[in-house]
């Protein structure tokens, strides 16, 4: 076997060795990663800093991949030097590794401007300056942007923007400096970037163009930036995102030839070196290098080509670069040149600024040679084509910016050449999206999870739709799966509960005998447990193990083990008794932070759970469920009592409805408030069930509101007469609700989903029967903190962590 | 190789986990529906959740934290590839859970992140 050696783990190191993998099986494989991970999607740290994805949802290929492959991984080893005559590297863990072919592919370093004060004379970036490369840079960003204030960006292109964006997630104020006149200047002309700006200022991001950094302030660490200008901006965190460089130290030191990259051929050899390969961000090739992914691919699959003997004649001829992506939330394609370069360019822009929303193309002897679309890129996958392969052109040239009614989605996928790339932050082709349906899968999620096509930055989804569906041939199928009320049991929710009734499934353990076959399924207890609850009330046979850890000691874990304890406290409304018995308890059981919670109640965190028990029977009140899918609390504003606005007594009704509907189960949790007029003081109108008192004695019942990561204004569902209607309205919502909501469907989803007038129709048609459900609901509860007194099970209240069970004395010592 | 008796399998309810400190490891042990039992490291790679907490079926347990999904039989993580947890021979015998520990952590826990 041949000894192939690849240095960087990144991107296209990676892709390159797949596609070599998938030519031949001639060599013995070595890949050395400067970075201690496997292999992982860079372009989804945007996705990271700003919370959408968990780190580990980016990893690409898996350490078993890598030994499944027989491939050497040395992650977290630098290679220091090549020795092209004795044709071995050397890495900074001492080893000297011998190859026969070599493939460099050290990506890119972010380029840092020379800025006064940027660096720390010991500890190489200064306090709170930080780059945006690598998941340790992403890490540490979060790590300090939960405790800092201010940030400045510098720089205004992708990476910039989305920095921006991701810090804004975690509280942080930023102000975006960009040294050009506007922003994302290398895709986007001037007009196009001032309207970018307005996005983004929009979004609550300072922007300052044309403005360059002089200096970073500060002695220990970051208080601010100062510009040319003599301005200072006071900050606390500088993130550098001004561009990035080729990574060509090791070659350099190795005397490889580099001019911008390492120089390589059409065949992605290093010139003058048969054996040396290079690929991805650190070459260059016919004078051009490269800073997206897509070129990437092209690249790694003719070096595949090439090294594997595959096809010895494959050939790279450059990328032409086009822009599809996905910043700070807004769409953006870009290709080819941004304006008019000469006389006789025909240049059409059509803008309108207060929707976001600039395309531009440039023309020159009929051929499309650039475009430029912002917020709206429905035209992309055309004017791609037309870039791509100088397609004739519409003569209308307004068709190539809108649809004027032709041609239909279909026939643009059809249109589409099978080589053009679809996703391109994965690679993938709509070649290889039709081969994928051809071979049976024919769910637009299937072909995303085979392909890995759409889980990149997102843009290219409806396109992906698109293609998927004109592949099948209109024999598309619905992803079954997603309809199911839990993922291991296919059947829809009312399937289920019709099943559930025939059979008098009592327990999750009959239902996933009668209707799973016996298999039980972990990701679908939660689910079952609030179903059959619901259905069942006091007949629902209790199996611990099938709640969640919350439900099984009533208490919400925290990221150390622990737990939060939240007791009752309606309305918002509590006693110098219990606030001195709450404060005992804190003292007692050391409790590390006492906090007021949104929902007008008090937090005791950090619990450990054998005290639960003990906290319990101390504070000698009941459970406020902050734990469970389930109703929570009713938020109250002070009402007509005490308000001189309030026009009705919020905070009785409040109390009334939590002390009704208390720690029913539900498919989500469910928020509520009431508010003693429109001033919204409780925030009525962006709650699960939002009531509003209005003049003349009247209540507003609003239905399907949400203040979380979703942000929503609930529906007027009703206007009534009484808080005695108001209780039964609320009761056939939340019953209408618990028997018709997916698992985890919030109200926000779910009303929207049915219809109002859907939802009026069926709580008036059923109003008896879902009164007469919802009383033997309310009937059926019992306060879950009672537990305390005679534990469930056994150990239900035992430490699992941190662990503080006693050592066990080993009982014979073997062999 | 040392043995260490965890005491009675009654003390264990079906589906659920308990954690243990078996020698220098923290162990939890699951027992199944069918009866079987299931150790695993106690401590979740990925963020150090409380694995003796978290959801089971007759093959993986769910970390309560965040939700990732390992073997019980292997350890394997399937949401993240890159994470695994250690696992450990244990049975019953006459009633008592018993499980055999080798003094230093073996290589096969392995974690990069
Ligand atoms: C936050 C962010 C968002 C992005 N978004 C997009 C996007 O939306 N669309 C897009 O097309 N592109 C995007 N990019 C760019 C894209 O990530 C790069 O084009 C791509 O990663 C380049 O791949 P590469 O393999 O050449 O370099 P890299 O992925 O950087 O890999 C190089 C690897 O080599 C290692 N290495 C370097 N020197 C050595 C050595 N001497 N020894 C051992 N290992 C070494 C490095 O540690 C690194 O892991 C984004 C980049 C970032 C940082
Ligand atoms: S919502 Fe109206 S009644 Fe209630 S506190 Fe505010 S102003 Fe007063
Ligand atoms: S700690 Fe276990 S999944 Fe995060």
């Amino acid at each position: 076997m041949d000894r192939l050696v690849v240095v960087g783990n990144g991107m296209a190191g990676a892709r390159t060795v797949e596609e070599i993998l998938a030519r031949s099986d001639r060599f013995a494989i070595t890949m050395f990663g400067a970075e201690p991970y496997g292999n992982y999607n860079r372009i989804l740290l945007s996705n990271v800093l700003s919370g959408a994805e968990d780190e580990a949802d980016i990893f690409l290929n898996s350490l078993p991949w890598y030994a499944e492959n027989g491939i050497d991984l040395r992650a977290g080893v630098q290679v220091t030097r090549i020795d092209r005559f004795a044709r071995t590297v050397r890495a900074d863990d001492g080893s000297v590794t011998p190859y026969d072919k070599l493939v460099i592919a050290t990506g890119s370093r972010p380029y840092v401007p020379p800025i006064d004060g940027m660096h720390h004379p010991r500890r190489g970036f200064h306090q709170g300056v930080f780059a945006f490369r690598t998941l340790d840079d992403t890490r540490a960003m979060i790590r300090y942007a939960h405790d800092h204030d201010r940030a400045v960006v510098i720089g205004g292109g992708l990476l910039g923007l989305e920095a921006a964006r991701g810090l804004q997630q975690y509280g942080v104020e930023v102000t975006l400096v960009h040294s050009p006149t506007h922003l994302m200047n290398a895709q986007l002309d001037e007009q196009g970037g001032a309207i970018l700006r307005r996005c983004v200022q929009k979004l609550g991001i300072a922007v300052e163009v044309n403005a360059r950094t002089a200096a970073i302030l500060g002695r220990d660490a970051v208080t601010g930036v100062r510009l040319a200008d003599g301005r200072t901006l006071p900050c606390d965190m500088v993130v550098v995102a001004a561009g990035i460089r080729p990574n060509v130290d090791l070659a350099e030191v190795s005397g490889l030839p580099v001019e911008r990259g390492l120089v390589v051929d059409d065949q992605m050899r290093v010139l003058d070196e048969p054996d040396i390969y290079a690929v991805g961000e650190c070459v260059q090739h016919r004078g051009q290098t490269y800073g997206l992914v897509a070129p990437l691919w092209e690249q790694a699959r003719v070096l595949a080509d090439h090294v594997s003997g595959a096809n010895p004649k494959a050939a790279y001829h450059g990328s032409r670069t086009a822009t599809k992506l996905k910043v700070a939330g807004v769409d953006v394609a870009a290709m080819g040149v941004t304006a008019p370069e000469r006389d006789d360019d025909e240049f059409v822009v059509f803008a309108e600024p207060r929707r976001g929303v600039y395309k531009s193309v440039v023309i020159r002897d009929g051929r499309l040679v650039g475009a430029t679309l912002l917020g709206d890129v429905s035209k992309v996958a055309f004017l791609l084509q037309a870039f791509d392969r100088g397609w004739p052109l519409p003569e209308e040239r307004v068709r190539l910016l809108f649809d004027l009614g032709a041609p239909p989605a279909q026939e643009s996928a059809a249109e589409l050449d099978d080589a053009a790339q679809v996703c391109n932050c994965n690679g993938v082709s709509k070649g290889d999206l039709v081969a994928t349906v051809h071979g049976g899968l024919k769910t637009v999620s299937g072909v995303m999870d085979a392909t890995r096509a759409g889980k990149g930055c997102g843009s290219c989804k409806s396109l992906i739709a698109q293609i998927v569906e004109w592949a099948a041939d209109g024999a598309v199928e619905e992803d079954e799966s997603a309809s199911w009320y839990v993922p291991g049991v296919p059947l829809k929710k009312p399937e289920l509960m019709a099943a559930i009734r025939a059979g008098g499934l009592r327990s999750v353990s009959a239902v996933f005998d009668a209707l799973a076959g016996g298999a039980e399924d972990a990701k679908s207890k939660m689910g079952l447990v609030s179903l059959l609850r619901m259905m069942w009330g006091d007949e629902y046979v209790d199996e611990r193990g099938a709640r969640f850890i919350n439900d099984r000691v009533h208490a919400n874990i925290q990221k150390d083990g622990t737990f939060s304890v939240v007791p009752q406290m309606k309305g918002g409304c509590t006693t110098p008794d219990q606030l001195r018995r709450i404060a005992d308890v804190a003292d007692k059981y050391q409790v590390p932070l006492v906090k007021l919670t949104g929902g007008q109640r008090i937090d005791l965190l950090g619990i450990r759970k054998e005290d639960l028990p003990k906290v319990w029977a101390d504070l000698d009140m009941p459970s406020g469920y902050a734990y469970g899918k389930s109703f929570r609390t009713v938020k109250t504003c002070v009402g007509s009592d005490f308000c001189r606005y309030g026009v009705g007594d919020s905070t009785a009704l409040g109390i009334a409805i939590e002390s009704r509907f208390q720690g029913l189960e539900a498919p989500a949790k469910l928020k509520l408030a009431v508010t003693g007029c429109p001033r919204n003081c409780a925030e009525a109108y962006v709650k699960d069930l939002g009531v509003v008192a209005i003049d003349g004695g009247k209540w507003e019942v609003y239905v399907g509101g949400a203040a979380g990561a979703h942000v929503r204004k609930g529906d007027l569902l009703a206007t009534v007469d009484s808080p005695a209607d108001v209780m039964a309205l609320t009761g056939r919502f939340l019953q209408y609700y618990r028997e018709n909501a997916n698992w985890l469907e919030r109200t926000y989803a779910f009303v929207p989903r049915i219809g109002l007038d859907r939802l009026r129709a069926a709580l008036e048609e059923d109003a008896d029967g879902l009164d007469a459900r919802m009383a033997a609901a309310v009937a059926a509860y019992r306060d879950p903190w009672k537990e305390g007194a005679e534990p469930a099970t056994p150990g239900q209240f035992r430490t699992a962590l941190p662990l503080r069970v006693l050592p066990l004395v080993p009982v014979r010592e073997g062999s | 190789m040392t043995t260490y008796r965890l005491g009675p399998v009654d003390e264990l309810p079906v589906g659920e986990g308990r954690a243990y400190a078996v020698g220098d490891e923290m162990v939890a042990v699951f027992r199944l529906r069918t009866g079987e039992l299931r150790a695993v490291s106690a401590v979740c790679p990925h963020a150090g959740g409380p694995l003796a907490d978290g959801l089971i079926d007759a093959k993986v347990v769910i970390c309560p934290l965040h939700q990732h999904v390992f073997a019980l039989e292997t350890g394997h993580c399937q949401t993240t590839p890159h994470l695994a947890l250690r696992t450990y021979p244990v049975r019953e015998e006459s009633g008592q859970m018993i499980m055999n520990v080798s003094p230093v952590s073996g290589s096969d826990s392995t974690t990069t992140s």
